[in-house]
């Protein structure tokens, strides 16, 4: 197994170096000179010159992707344009918002996405298992930025429960939580539900039965760890989805976290960031994917004993 | 043979499916008695309703759709259909356990082989983890399998082997009868003959009763003492061993035995029985072989009941009707 | 291998079974009805919509829904109706031309990937785990902010970062298709790959294709929207559901119908393609349904 992990996070490097390359070309290609934002128009000659030598805007494609690659190997980033601070710090101020985000959206989205499943399927067609799974559609088809400004509409503006945008108390976590995680648990649920419904039509259930087993353990010994696997596919999909949901979310409660500064980032041209966040949100969502992998194996002996 | 030698007792069974594209009668007015000790075989095509009728008395019918309107199945002096579905769970798997079909989808495959075994123990037994485990081992022993194994995974185990772990666990709890639903189809041709000497051999040790349903009448030859034939949801005829080897007298037993290939015989042809089951959601009136019968007359449109042509053995045919 | 003219049996139509299946689905059918309605919309809206729906009237700003405006007008005084229409153009567009990017680029690479296996297979399979890595809205936006804003680039982008999704069912459907006995038969019968593909693997691993596609249609409406809405997919004064969301929101307190009805105008579309997705995934291989 550890044998396993460690083969799997060498593979990640060439992941990683190949999501360097293309999100530099990408900004590298992208028209527009970061300097004319920073200095203005009526910035001389010698200071524009001064400025793109000290942010390394100088040199080929490749002279820049191997200084930038050389770089982060030092853990440098490079600067933030805009408050000249270094990329990696401002990462390390925003990330521990985005990821307390995450982490309640995904814990609220897993146990309500696994509860409505469960109870969908063992009272399959039942009035409980009808509303769940109209809600999950809705939820599923929601657009989220739409769903966040309702939920502010609501509970900030018009019931003043929950302050509307911020990020400094418990409270102000719930709405955007809420707002990244409906789509997932939509989709935790909608896959609980079908998962559960094949295990619990399959042989080894009816030889719990035939054991004199009763419905309440059968369920919860038998299928459900059985019905796990695929949701465990699912919910690490989900938080691909979670990262990019957290995006448009933390610029819309105005959270002070990666997506918000990625968002602003791409508006001001101030590449650095960018480029700093995307590898930053795709080596944790590469993690995450491990850690899905390394679960799947805990869960289901059969995939364990590949491992070996 | 008095009425309490009697082990289990079906009176009167149906068992219907109700769907949307009509009602399967999938078990109609069925009668069956099983003695202490004894081995019956329950004979029949696929879809004659046999499954049907063991499930209906462990009580694990589908419901919905699987629907009893009528009959009694009496276990032991107990009428098991009005018992509550919590002393319904005790019954099962401590005094009646069933081994399934397919032993590669029948465990649990995240759970070890010792698991599953020592699940069926405690849940009937008041004893410690560590005495269920134990046992669980001595069971797997005693199936021909080393205890070392208890830790293992269903998928590292092949399908006879798979086969011994479900007879080790239907037979943890010594249940006074076993049901085996075709233990040996899926398993190579081999490994049914060991598999078949094992149950033979346990079944004796622990007098445990056993229906045995399978489709196979060389099975039936090694080790059941009794035999009933179902034809689509009825038993069209029931008696010893003998009886049925030898004097077989419902056209469909017959038609059976011309399906096997007899080695004596120099010809050596096999005489299929001509057609198809009928469509259980619109079955035949009076008898419900007269379609594919040689034998079919006017009088089959009536039918006929169950009748005894000699002690032990009853046929349900017309042209029984007149001998007797 | 071809047919007569005149055969001596009758196909049994395998349309006509999967139509039947799709049309006894409830849910389907809505799904059905619902696209029915986005596509005349798109198609009719010069002709429905009752203004133009860059016309602004700057009397009537921020009005509520009315007899006149049956969804209001928006903060230039625009009809918001007459906007939605128009916008379910760029929506349907945007799902078909971004889909059908990604599915032939995706299942032209995941075929090679998976037929010829060995090197190609590993440098095509490595190249899609790198796009993967990157949650796809990210990947947009930074396509988008190199090529710049616009129709044809957010098309392109969401064309792109949905290519792995079909790269990876088209291989594993090669891979577990390729070494059946069908298509070993027909090698055996001296076929070339291109017709073992074409004839052989292809037919049989359309269903989970097409239930991928049709899926991802709703996704690409979606994405679309979520780059407008932050101001760097479809700009204004386009007709835009996330664009018009997102000038919206300025209003939100006291004009909610701005952001109300194309908000509900995505969740349609969306709505409409996921249960044509589900419809479409029972009527084509029963064996998935519960």
């Amino acid at each position: 197994m550890t044998k396993y992990i460690l083969k799997r996070l060498l593979m990640l490097i060439p992941v990683m170096l190949g999501v360097i390359v293309i999100v530099f070309s990408l900004l590298y290609i992208t028209p527009g000179d970061p300097i004319d934002s920073l200095l203005g128009d009526d910035a001389t000659p010698e200071a524009v010159e001064q400025m793109r030598e000290q942010l390394g805007l100088n040199g080929g494609y490749f002279q820049r992707l191997f200084s930038y690659i050389k770089n982060l190997l030092h853990g440098d980033l490079g600067i933030c344009y805009a408050t000249k601070q270094p990329v990696m710090d401002r990462l390390m101020q925003t990330f521990p918002n985005s990821l307390k985000l995450a982490g309640l959206a995904v814990f609220l989205s897993v146990i309500i996405g696994l509860t409505m499943g469960i109870i969908s399927a063992v009272k399959q067609y039942s009035i409980f298992d009808n509303i769940a799974m109209a809600l999950a559609m809705v939820g599923n088809a929601m657009p989220n930025f739409w769903q966040g400004l309702l939920l502010m509409l609501l509970f900030a503006l018009h019931l003043h429960w929950l302050p509307a945008t911020g990020f400094t108390t418990w409270k102000h976590m719930i709405l955007p939580a809420a707002t990244i995680g409906t789509s997932s648990a939509a989709a935790i649920a909608r896959m609980t539900r079908s998962s559960m419904l094949e295990v619990i039509r399959s042989d080894y259930i009816v030889t719990a039965r035939a054991k004199g087993q009763s419905e309440l353990l059968i369920t919860v010994r038998h299928a459900l760890k059985n019905a796990l696997i695929p949701v465990v596919t699912t919910i690490g999909m989900q938080f691909g989805h979670l990262l990019g949901g957290a995006v448009l979310t933390e610029s819309i409660f105005a959270v002070p976290g990666v997506g918000k500064l990625m968002v602003d980032a791409i508006k001001a041209r101030n590449y650095p960031v960018v480029q700093g966040g995307v590898l930053m949100i795709a080596l944790g969502y590469s993690l995450v994917n491990l850690l899905v992998d390394i679960l799947y194996a805990y869960i289901d002996p059969r995939i364990r004993s590949q491992y070996k | 043979m008095s009425e309490n030698q009697n082990l289990l007792e079906i009176k009167d069974l149906s068992v219907q499916y109700v769907t949307v594209d009509g009602t399967v009668h999938a078990v109609e007015n069925l009668n069956l008695t099983l003695k202490a000790g004894e081995t019956l075989g329950l004979v029949g095509e696929t879809g004659a309703g046999k499954t049907t009728t063991v499930k209906a008395v462990m009580g694990i019918l589908p419901t919905p759709p699987a629907k009893v309107p009528n009959g009694e199945i009496i276990f032991d002096g107990r009428a098991l259909n009005r018992l509550s579905a919590k002393e319904m769970r005790k019954i099962r798997g401590k005094q009646i356990s069933m081994i399934f079909q397919d032993p590669m989808t029948s465990l649990n495959p995240v759970m070890t082989v010792g698991e599953q075994i020592e699940e069926a123990i405690r849940l009937h037994n008041r004893i410690s983890r560590r005495e269920a485990a134990k046992r669980a081992c001595d069971m797997l022993e005693t199936v021909g399998i080393k205890a070392e194994r208890a830790g293992d995974y269903p998928h590292q185990f092949s399908g006879g082997m798979k086969q011994r772990v479900v007879i080790a666990m239907a037979l943890a709890c010594s249940p006074k009868l076993l049901i085996a639903d075709e233990p040996t189809t899926a398993l190579d041709v081999t490994i049914q003959a060991q598999v078949l000497e094992l149950m033979k051999r346990l079944k004796n040790d622990m007098n445990t009763s056993m229906i045995m349903i399978t489709h196979d009448l060389g099975i039936v030859a090694e080790i059941c003492d009794r035999v009933a034939i179902m034809y689509a949801g009825e038993i069209v005829e029931s008696g010893t061993r003998e009886h049925i080897f030898h004097r077989a007298a419902h056209p469909y037993t017959q038609g059976l035995f011309g399906c096997i290939p007899n080695m004596l015989d120099e010809e050596c042809r096999l005489i299929p029985i001509q057609g198809m089951m009928p469509d259980p959601t619109d079955l035949p009136e009076g008898c419900r072989f007269r379609p594919r019968c040689p034998h079919a007359c006017d009088r089959c449109a009536q039918g006929a009941p169950l009748i005894e042509i000699e002690p032990g053995h009853q046929v349900k045919c017309v042209l029984c009707e007149k001998e007797a | 291998m071809k047919q007569e003219q005149h055969t001596p049996y009758k196909k049994r139509s395998q349309m006509q079974e999967i139509a039947r299946r799709f049309v006894r689905n409830k849910q389907a059918v809505v799904g059905l009805i619902m696209l029915m309605i986005l596509i005349l919309a798109a198609i009719l809206a010069p002709v429905i919509a009752p203004y133009d729906p860059l016309k602004q009237d700057l009397l009537h700003r921020l009005k509520a829904p009315s007899a006149e405006h049956i969804m209001g007008t928006d903060e230039l005084g625009r009809d918001i109706f007459s906007r939605i229409l128009y916008g379910a153009r760029i929506s349907m567009t945007v799902g078909l031309i971004a889909v059908s990017i990604s599915c032939v680029t995706g299942c032209v690479l995941g075929a090679i990937a998976g037929y010829y296996g060995g090197m190609l297979d590993n440098v095509i399979m490595r190249a899609s785990d790198i796009l993967m890595a990157i949650p796809s809205i990210l990947l947009n936006i930074s396509i988008v902010a190199a090529l710049g804003s616009g129709l044809q680039n957010v098309m392109i982008a969401i064309g792109i970062s949905s290519i792995p999704g079909y790269c990876r069912i088209m291989r594993a459907s090669i891979l577990s298709l390729r070494d059946q006995e069908f298509v070993e038969a027909s090698r055996a019968a001296g076929a070339g790959s291109f017709y073992i593909i074409y004839h052989h693997i292809l037919p049989n691993c359309l269903a989970p294709l097409i239930v991928q596609a049709t899926l991802r249609i709703g996704s690409a409406i979606l994405s679309c929207a979520s780059m407008s809405f932050i101001g760097l997919g479809i700009v204004p004064p386009t007709p835009e559901w996330g664009a018009m969301l997102s000038s919206g929101r300025e209003f939100l307190r006291d004009a909610p119908h701005l952001t109300t009805f194309p908000g509900l105008a995505i969740m349609f579309a969306v709505f409409a393609m996921n249960l044509m997705g589900d419809g479409l995934r029972d009527a084509l291989d029963p064996k998935l349904k519960n």
